[in-house]
């Protein structure tokens, strides 16, 4: 017995996988962190709502309306009701990303569903998902969330219901085409040939390779979902007073824009850092996951 | 390729029924019985039920469709349940001045996108690139209905050189082509022009930077073409493209103007909508959609035809 036979072989390099290589990517995106950082301060913010606001989110006084910011006690201003900025945008956010991050998960799960389905089938399936799909994409998406919401009338489940139907079809066209690039694929065509059943196609070589683009996709609509969701609140149409939401604290603050400019736009801002942030972290997403749309 | 132009032409017909058939939907999605949509809660049960007849609302819903769609094609859109007027006058007025705002947000957004675009294409991974790709990132991400609530505390409230509301200065909906009317129109169609300038810039960037990067433009420059002249053939090639998103893009403006329209009190369809929702003034409701999802339809047509037209490349047959 040799002495060389002793040494123990060098272990295997680490494998240079795909989710390695998006982590390093991602780490080394300055702007990507920068908004998954913030997103997550708010976030935190949110949850630790009844900890951190200085004042309950519903306690007005007739005497303390419509303070500038720095007023003392309230850092950034009262409301037209004498109510706690500060306190009300912490609280609003909740209610603002629940209703602008809701519809596009859901519309993720059934509009990739949807979408997987018909690319996979292809033939009589495909036409009547893609044909139904067709129809809603023929309305403009603000129009659409604000007929369904419209008709349905006021309430968060109600918009949350209209702006799930505005995303489902944009995923669905995304999964699609996806799904069919993929499933003609060699390695597709290989894993059949060995015998390979349709359920076991699709949850071994089709899903791994299409929740990804599909994922990136619907984090970019989160932006758009955030604008349309305050959007809808904004046109009375979303939640009532008095909860605190983004979009319709922007409404009720708007008689008071000639009294409190700086205050009455402070939600406004809210909206926009958010959407931005969700909007550059899924081009960060996209570039570090390497999908080309 | 005429035989592509009809087959286009015919696929448009079915997607305007479903269409129609959604906003006929649109009643009967609505909380209760649907006739509480069309008569005013007060109405005496023998009108009700003559309404309910003469609606054809006691027959089964195909049979509804398609009396509702005999009357839609008509141009009949019924009448408003809040003023009890005719819904398609007072609606082509508001069409008419959402086309005006649209159009000159469109126009705006356009130059402006095509141009960034260009730019930042042309000068790839410098800080001009990343200012305009930038600039089209806040563009698609701001609220424009918070955007033109700054504009009125920026430009009206406190240097009061714009007007914040309306469309001309007697309060009435009419619009005239002199800067008294003009005015009114500034910071609508600015705020309004910011979504079409983002998305714009994002499409013309990446398609203008594929083209420079063809074989092609590096034969041109090697012929010692002027840039003037480079710069034209890479247009021509990106036109198309570009032209599809910039008509997709006008025809969300005008569904999407109603938040811009609901702050500057902007008389078009997009007002006429906002007040239709606080009514619940249904029936408002459903004949604008209609004819907002309908002009979006013909759009869609139209560019898709014109884009067929313009490409020498694209020969569906």
């Amino acid at each position: 017995m040799s002495a060389s036979l002793a040494v123990p072989a060098p272990r295997a390099a680490a494998p240079n996988s795909y989710w390695a290589g998006v982590r390093r990517r991602l780490l080394r995106d300055r702007v990507t962190l920068i908004c998954g950082g913030i997103l997550l301060l708010m976030l935190l913010a949110m949850i630790l709502a009844p900890y951190i606001a200085p004042h309950p989110p519903f306690q007005g006084s007739m005497v303390r309306r419509l303070k500038p910011i720095g007023f003392p006690g309230y850092p950034l201003g009262t409301d037209e009701l004498g109510r706690d900025m500060l306190t009300r945008l912490i609280y609003g956010g909740r209610l603002s990303w629940i209703m602008g991050i809701t519809p596009v998960a859901i519309a993720f799960v059934v509009g990739g569903f949807l979408g997987i389905a018909a690319g996979f089938a292809g033939g009589g399936l495909n036409m009547l998902i893609m044909r139904v799909t067709d129809v809603f994409y023929a309305f403009p998406s603000v129009l659409l969330a604000v007929a369904i919401s419209g008709a349905l009338g006021s309430g968060i489940s109600n918009a949350i219901l209209a702006l799930t139907m505005v995303f489902i079809p944009p995923v669905i066209r995304v999964a699609e085409t996806v799904t069919t690039s993929v499933r003609n694929l060699d390695y597709v065509e290989a894993a059949r040939a060995s015998g390979a059943g349709a359920f076991t196609i699709v949850r071994v070589h089709v899903l791994p390779n299409v929740l990804g683009p599909i994922f990136v996709y619907a984090t970019g609509l989160i932006s758009v979902a955030m604008i349309l969701a305050s959007g809808l609140s904004f046109l009375g149409l979303g939640t009532r007073p008095p909860e605190p939401e983004w979009g319709l604290m922007l409404n009720t603050l708007r008689a008071a824009i000639y009294t409190q400019p700086v205050v009455s736009v402070l939600p406004g801002i809210c909206i926009f850092v958010t959407s931005i942030c969700f909007n550059l972290l899924s081009d960060g997403l996209r570039s570090a996951m390497d999908v080309r749309q | 390729m005429l035989l592509y132009l009809l087959r286009r032409v015919l696929y448009a017909i079915p997607i305007a029924l479903s269409v129609s058939l959604v906003c006929f939907m649109l009643v009967h999605i609505a909380p209760g019985d649907p006739i509480n949509a069309i008569v005013p809660p007060d109405a005496p049960a023998d009108v009700v039920e003559q309404v309910r007849i003469s609606y054809g609302l006691d027959k089964p819903l195909p049979i509804q469709f398609a009396i509702w769609l005999g009357h839609v094609v008509t141009g009949d859109l019924g009448r408003s349940l809040a003023t009890g007027r005719a819904i398609w006058p007072d609606l082509s007025n508001a069409l008419v001045n959402t086309l005006i705002l649209a159009v000159t947000a469109a126009t705006i957004g356009f130059v402006l996108g095509c141009f960034l675009g260009c730019l930042a294409a042309s000068f790839l991974g410098t800080w001009v690139d990343r200012l305009a790709v930038g600039l089209a990132v806040a563009g698609v991400s701001v609220p424009h209905y918070w955007l033109g609530m700054v504009m009125v505390i920026i430009f009206s409230v406190t240097l009061n050189v714009l007007p914040a509301m309306g469309a001309g200065p007697d309060g009435s909906g009419s619009f005239g082509l002199d800067w008294a009317h003009l005015r009114y129109l500034v910071l609508p169609a600015v705020t309004l022009c910011v979504i079409p300038m983002g998305i714009v810039t994002r499409a013309v960037r990446g398609i203008v930077a594929e083209i420079l990067n063809q074989d092609f433009v590096t034969t041109l420059r090697g012929k010692g073409l002027r840039r003037s002249g480079v710069l034209w053939h890479v247009v021509k090639n990106a036109a198309p493209n570009a032209l599809a998103v910039m008509g997709l893009q006008l025809g969300y403006l005008m569904g999407g103007s109603i938040l811009v329209e609901t702050v500057f009190s902007w008389p078009g369809t997009g007002f006429l909508l906002n007040n239709a929702i606080f009514q619940r003034d249904i029936p408002v409701l459903q004949g604008t959609i209609l004819v907002l999802a309908m002009f979006f339809v013909a759009l869609n047509l139209g560019v898709d035809l014109l884009q067929t037209a313009i490409d020498p490349r694209i020969r569906r047959a």
